[in-house]
């Protein structure tokens, strides 16, 4: 009995040891965050005289609006909203029609699109940025969104992977009811099949959306107007302007540009976390 | 006859297999145009990108004149050149730090969250920087891993001794460019290691609690044994991403570090490319990226037998 108490004490003792670990590394994660947001708030002759004190005093709200006005971040916000609300609309539909041919439609030449499509994921895009370019200039993209949202839309193998998975575990028994009610392959796509993969789906739409809205690479490259820039591209440009100097504004625009995203994943944190474990795992 | 013949058969053939045919026909034209829409976008923004930069990898141009062929001069110079050298060797360190480290710190983690409660708490800490730009929180890093920034004022008191130059210094630079990149990397292998975890048959840890393993012989056993197929995983995107290294870079360093000290392919790619219109240079290192890419993930996938477990 006592040798059992010690354990069940030592298992507890070793339980906090454990809470106390992971709350130092939870701590560790955020205390950038939490640094950001303190700097954002202080006057810069404060940051330099006191460059150890950890709260503003005073409180001074005047960094968000220099960030907010020295850089249009409303039109950024605009900009990177609609594109990737674009995208990942697109991106369902697209990825859904083609996914639902390679799980369900005997065609000719299909098993070797599908491996040609999985191998296609494997060249990364900044393999391929420099003709891309040319290609964008070819047809006009160059300092639009189209460049962001076209190739986006119409070229994402790994959903095309993940939306196929979660077709075939659907029973087939679902559409061939359909089938004999006279539907044809495009209605049974959009009002049988895609109405039950909806879960998937959102997942996906999550995935699609975060790879969106922090994509910079590209951006960075075809975008040259700054009333083209979106979020991620026009904070990397600010720090330009500001020459790395007036840190507390900078953290303010960096705050401006954090902050409504841990909101967002504060209110969906059991669906986004769960989206990212599934694709993450390829769907399984 | 024929005629009388085919309308007294009609009605006992089964409708569905005169509709199987013809649907079967449809369906070969359903198939690709269903397909279509990822088609056009693969040949037109991966493959046909894809031949184009083969083809420039032994040209000159620099989008304006006259494009002239030079062989394999482009290849020969990349590798002559030693920045481009540097370039290599800093995104192979930045791989062989981040990718072990990286994961070793999640499945640690994801490991002691498994049984925990509470867990979703902690996830939330741990995963918030995954969902943050990595250009916001780059700057946000090139605050704290400032000379005298507050990263170094810790250090200082807590070891007496001034802490280093982390981007100033090009003997730190690729550490720096290490701890943001792990930092903001070990929230999305968490959840996946998680996931991997919670999804094991509990009947099995179960027999093999009831055969009288403890917790760390489980653990050694047969938790990890399971979960190493979602670790290859991983370790392979890991991998490429890391090979991929380009935003951190950008916004951390100013022009790739002191010395190119933190300068990776991806970044040479843009400079040569996109700073210098060298298009001919730009392709022949991407080219030399790609198989880089190809080779490390071949080998790894030729480790895999050895080392991942596959339940049959």
């Amino acid at each position: 009995m006592g040798r059992r108490n010690r354990t069940e004490g030592s298992i507890k003792l070793s339980g906090l040891a454990l809470h106390l670990l992971l709350a130092v590394g939870g701590f560790l994660m955020v205390a950038p965050f939490l640094w950001m947001m303190l700097t954002s708030f202080k006057s810069l002759p404060q940051i330099l005289s006191n460059p150890l004190g950890l709260l503003p005093n005073p409180w001074n709200f005047s960094n968000y609006a220099d960030a907010w006005n020295a850089a249009p971040f409303g039109l950024a916000y605009w900009n990177s909203i609609y594109i990737c609300v674009l995208t990942v609309a697109g991106t369902i539909v697209t990825a859904s029609m083609a996914a639902y041919a390679f799980a369900r439609i005997e065609f000719k030449g299909s098993k070797f699109l599908f491996v040609l499509f999985l191998a296609t994921q494997m060249v990364p895009q900044q393999v391929t940025i420099v003709p891309l370019y040319m290609i964008f200039s070819k047809l006009g993209w160059v300092d639009t969104h189209l460049a962001l949202i076209i190739p986006a839309v119409l070229c994402n193998p790994f959903a095309v992977f993940l939306v196929r998975q979660f077709i075939r575990s659907l029973p087939v028994e679902l559409e061939e009811a359909a089938r004999l009610d006279g539907a044809g392959r495009w209605r049974i796509l959009f009002s049988i099949v895609m109405p039950n993969i909806k879960p998937g789906l959102a997942a996906l739409s999550i995935v699609v959306a975060l790879g969106a809205w922090n994509n910079f690479f590209l951006p960075l490259i075809v975008l040259n107007s700054e009333n083209q820039f979106t979020v991620p591209l026009l904070l990397s440009q600010f720090t330009g302007q500001y020459g790395g100097i007036n840190y507390s504004v900078i953290m303010a625009a960096s705050a401006i540009s954090i902050v409504p995203m841990l909101i967002a994943f504060l209110i969906g944190n059991r669906r986004i976390l769960n989206s990212m474990a599934m694709s993450g795992m390829g769907g399984s | 006859m024929t005629a009388v013949l085919a309308k007294t058969r009609t009605p006992d053939a089964p409708p569905v297999e005169r509709g199987e045919a013809s649907w079967r026909k449809r369906d070969r034209w359903w198939g690709l145009v269903f397909v279509s829409p990822q088609l056009i976008g693969m040949c037109g923004f991966v493959l046909l990108p894809f031949a184009v930069g083969l083809v420039l990898a032994f040209a000159q141009w620099d989008g304006l004149t006259q494009l002239t062929w030079v062989g394999f001069a482009n290849f020969q110079a990349e590798l002559a050149d030693p920045v481009f050298l540097r370039s290599i060797i800093n995104t192979l360190v930045l791989a062989l730090i981040t990718v072990p480290v990286g994961l070793a710190l999640s499945l640690l983690i994801a490991v002691a969250l498994d049984k925990l409660r509470g867990r979703t708490g902690y996830l939330l800490l741990y995963f918030a920087p995954v969902m943050t730009s990595s250009i916001a929180i780059s700057l946000v890093w090139q605050q704290i891993l400032r000379a005298d920034g507050p990263l170094n004022q810790a250090f200082s008191k807590v070891f007496g001794i001034p802490g280093p130059d982390w981007l100033g210094d090009p003997h730190f630079v690729l550490a720096a460019v290490s701890i943001v990149t792990i930092w903001s990397s070990l929230g999305l292998n968490v959840i996946i290691f998680l996931a991997g975890l919670q999804g094991i048959n509990p009947h099995v840890l179960e027999a093999a609690r009831v055969d009288g393993a403890g917790a760390f012989r489980t653990m050694m056993a047969i938790r990890l044994p399971l979960l190493s197929p979602v670790v290859f995983f991983s370790t392979v995107v890991a991998v490429i991403s890391s090979f991929q290294t380009f935003d951190v870079v950008f916004v951390l360093t100013k022009n790739g570090g002191p010395d190119n000290s933190a300068r990776t392919i991806v970044y040479q790619i843009y400079d040569e490319g996109f700073r210098h219109f060298q298009f001919g240079m730009a392709s022949a290192a991407s080219i030399i990226l790609l198989v880089l890419t190809l080779v490390v993930t071949a080998v790894q996938l030729g480790l895999q037998r050895r080392f991942v477990h596959y339940e049959s």
